[in-house]
């Protein structure tokens, strides 16, 4: 009874707690998988240095983290988002919509994306062509659009290893995803001049070339980078997409591949050399700056030299340093809000 | 059946006697069907063990090395120069130390301290010597500075973290082939590392702070704890208990004992059926939409993850409370009502108290439930990175938490494989509280339970 009349009362007290609005004093931040160990080795590290408590970082998608920036503006939505891609026309339509007109583009950094096989295994050089060739719906052959049949990489190209087709690529929610497609399937597509061939038979877009075969040769991974390496782990003939700094930390497990003769590292993709990579974003509701408490200062903090500069933990991470981080830098401190897109 | 068949071809004619010792077609027909039948059983029996060894033997053995954790011992010098230019001592200017200035300090000191022990490695130099040690060091002279600030000046003798390659490296998961290919430790550093443990500077120990301390960034994969999942794990408990125990109760006794039965109740009945079957990222899709988007509670707190695991817990609380209810002979129930009391009476002071085992054994059935769920959790916000730990209830329950699956499940994402130990570390915690509560479910039924 006495149970009973205790749990009744903390029923009470719950609700009446639920109404009234609790203040939030730490930085709430959501978005893409991608930038999530970025982001909370710099919260943990602002936790440390500040006064202000460590920012809660959550993932979920870069998508589903900038919808929930635009969800609207208050203690109740996040201040925040994560973005491995570009924010879309139709976010900040949303954001608008709900009124969260001010909202600040950061450029981070970029990340690289890597090929890579297991330690043991053959060693390969590709281009994006091979890739093209190996995984693609309808292939170049003899100047027309044919199925693809190729089954070996050593049918896709004479110089590579004799060793079946088998790839591991990020699944179609992933933003990793999008930059295959583009640097690597539609590079491969109109180096083989596949793509003048979708667009003379009417694919205005050349749409078939992100098509892939569907007969196992190329696997979609929904998971993370750990479920792919688990997968070459247990099938050491397949050949794995990671993000440069997944790779860097299991360098014992996986070798790289080079990429149109270069290989991947910070300082190939700083330079440009190595084609495959992409810049990597936060976006900042200005309309939680000095609501939040800390908010400005975690920004600030975010793209310092110390934190985010080529000597700063993000690039011994694996992130790229952008070399125009200066710039970047100029514009937190002043809050600048992003130019519509063009 | 087939008794009955017999019987009819027996009546029909039964063609000639025969000894029942001697056994019949039918007989040996009917004890091989037997005998298959235990063979299966059996079979099924084995499987699962096998299953449930193979499982076990997965998890313990990448994850009891996540109990042991190796530290440095060393003393380091609390440099003024560096701690405090201005040499006032005053908090303000302490608190501007960053742990960028603190990182040279413990370099040197290890340099100095392999010096005097004349411990050398070729191929090791102070710069990737102090790799050794973890990237949470100079957050913890940084906070031990700040909270003793008169010992700017002096030696200190600190026991700093091991950095996760060479904490592997002691627990067989890094060895020197895989360092050399390592691009983040290299064999002269291992060897360094034995150099030291030979020195008597670096030992393992049993990791106390795997339980206490907040979970850390992909770069020190050796300081992550569940200090703040198994907080945040309990206050979601706590909510689930205070709220799910007495409306669920309420609910059965009513439903059990005073309602009239209807159509009504009978729908209701059905839909409690049904709700306790509902996929639980049900119950997180209404957890947004009621308790964060229209009640306006915070994200990421354990208040919000605990009114949707109780609305989860909810209908199995109700069904084994009914159940129980109903186990209760009606004739104690009479006897009091005979004599004269009124019926909340009878069920309050005879039918409840022997029924309360059963309730008890499903409320902590329900809870192992709610404990080891992640999905509603994922839309909460609650599947996040937090490293502040929640205040004290019960203004804790509105702070950012996270829960022992969810750290599961976060761990298993992380690009070191030191997170991989630490999660099967983890579970094999969230193991060991679900048995706990089981056992406590069956010892409370055992003790209790009265059978009539």
């Amino acid at each position: 009874m006495n149970a009973l009349k205790f749990a009744a009362a903390a029923l009470v007290a719950s609700t009446a707690f639920a109404g009234t609005a609790i203040a939030r004093d730490q930085i709430q931040i959501a978005g893409s998988s991608t930038v999530l160990p970025y982001a909370s080795i710099v919260a943990e590290a602002f936790g440390e240095n500040f006064s202000f408590p460590t920012p809660v970082v959550e993932s979920g998608g870069s998508g589903a983290g900038r919808k929930k920036l635009c969800e609207g503006v208050g203690e109740n939505t996040i201040d925040i988002a994560n973005s491995s891609s570009r924010i879309k026309q139709s976010d900040i339509d949303l954001c608008a919509s709900n009124g969260v007109t001010e909202i600040q583009e950061v450029r981070i950094g970029y990340d690289g994306i890597v090929f890579a096989s297991d330690i043991n295994g053959e060693t390969f050089a590709f281009t994006p062509a091979d890739w093209y060739n190996a995984l693609a719906a309808k292939v170049m052959k003899d100047g027309a659009l044919v199925d693809n049949t190729a089954r070996t990489w050593a049918d896709v190209n004479p110089d590579l290893p004799d060793q079946d087709i088998l790839a591991f690529i990020p699944g179609t929610k992933h933003g990793t995803r999008e930059v295959f497609d583009e640097k690597v399937l539609e590079a491969g597509c109109e180096a083989t001049g596949a793509e003048e061939a979708f667009k003379a038979a009417g694919d205005e877009k050349a749409e078939g070339c992100i098509a892939l075969r569907t007969d196992g040769a190329s696997v979609d991974i929904d998971g993370d980078y750990t479920e792919t390496l688990a997968r070459i782990d247990a099938n050491k003939n397949a050949i794995g997409v990671f993000g440069l700094s997944f790779y860097e930390n299991n360098t014992d497990k996986l070798q790289v591949a080079t990429m149109s003769g270069v290989n991947p590292s910070t300082e190939s993709i700083a330079s440009g050399e190595y084609p495959i990579s992409r810049p990597l974003y936060f976006y900042v509701k200005n309309a939680h700056l000095g609501v939040i408490p800390g908010l400005q200062e975690y920004i600030e903090f975010f793209v310092s030299d110390e934190i985010a500069g080529p000597d700063g933990p993000l690039a011994a991470y694996g992130l790229v340093s952008d070399p125009e981080l200066a710039k970047t830098q100029e514009k937190v401190a002043n809050r600048t809000p992003m130019a519509p897109l063009n | 059946m087939t008794d009955t068949s017999a019987d009819t071809v027996a009546a029909a004619g039964r063609p000639k006697a025969r000894s029942l010792y001697q056994v019949s077609a039918r007989t040996r027909k009917r004890h091989a069907s037997e005998t298959r039948f235990r063979m299966m059983g059996l079979a099924a029996v084995i499987f699962s063990i096998i299953a449930l060894l193979g499982l076990m033997t997965s998890i313990l053995s990448n994850g009891l090395s996540s109990f042991k954790q190796t530290y440095v011992t060393m003393e380091v010098f609390l440099d003024p120069a560096k701690l405090d230019k201005k040499g006032n001592r005053s908090p303000e200017d302490l608190a501007k130390i960053t742990t960028f200035t603190i990182q040279p300090l413990i370099q040197t000191a290890l340099a100095e301290t392999m010096e005097a022990r004349g411990i050398a490695v070729e191929g090791v130099n102070a710069k990737t010597a102090v790799e050794l040690i973890s990237k949470e060091a100079p957050a913890q002279l940084r906070h031990f500075v700040l909270a003793n600030p008169e010992l700017i000046g002096q030696s200190v003798r600190f026991e700093l973290l091991a950095s996760g390659r060479i904490d592997g490296y002691y627990k067989g998961r890094v060895t020197m082939e895989s360092a050399a290919l390592d691009r983040n430790i290299s064999p002269e550093q291992l060897t360094l590392a034995d150099e030291l443990k030979a020195a008597g500077l670096l030992e393992s120990r049993f990791n106390w702070s795997f339980f206490t301390a907040p979970d850390a960034s992909d770069t020190r994969p050796e300081a992550a704890g569940l200090g703040v999942a198994i907080l945040g794990s309990a206050y979601m408990m706590l909510i689930v208990l205070a709220l799910a125990l007495p409306i669920g109760v309420a609910a059965s006794i009513y439903l059990e004992e005073f309602a009239p039965q209807n159509r009504w109740t009978d729908l209701i009945e059905v839909n409690i059926a049904n709700l306790a079957a509902v996929p639980s990222i049900v119950f997180g899709i209404l957890g947004l939409a009621i308790f964060i988007n229209f009640v306006g509670l915070p994200q990421s707190a354990p208040i919000v993850g605990g009114l949707v695991l109780t609305l989860m817990t909810l209908p199995t609380i109700i069904i084994a409370t009914r159940a129980a209810l109903k186990a209760v002979p009606p004739s104690i129930k009479d006897a009091a009502l005979g004599i004269g009391a009124s019926k909340m009476q009878a069920i309050f002071h005879h039918v409840l108290p022997l029924a309360a085992p059963g309730i008890l054994t499903g409320t902590i059935i329900g809870l192992a439930q709610a404990l080891g769920e992640t999905a509603p959790l994922l839309l909460i916000g609650m599947v996040a990175f937090v490293r502040e730990y929640p205040g004290a209830p019960p203004e804790g329950f509105f702070d950012p938490a996270s829960a022992l699956p969810v750290q599961v499940y976060n761990w298993t994402q992380r690009g070191d494989p030191a997170f991989f130990e630490r999660a099967s570390g983890a579970i094999i915690v969230l193991l060991v509280f679900l048995v706990i509560m089981n056992t406590v479910a069956i010892l409370l039924r055992r003790r209790f339970e009265r059978r009539w």
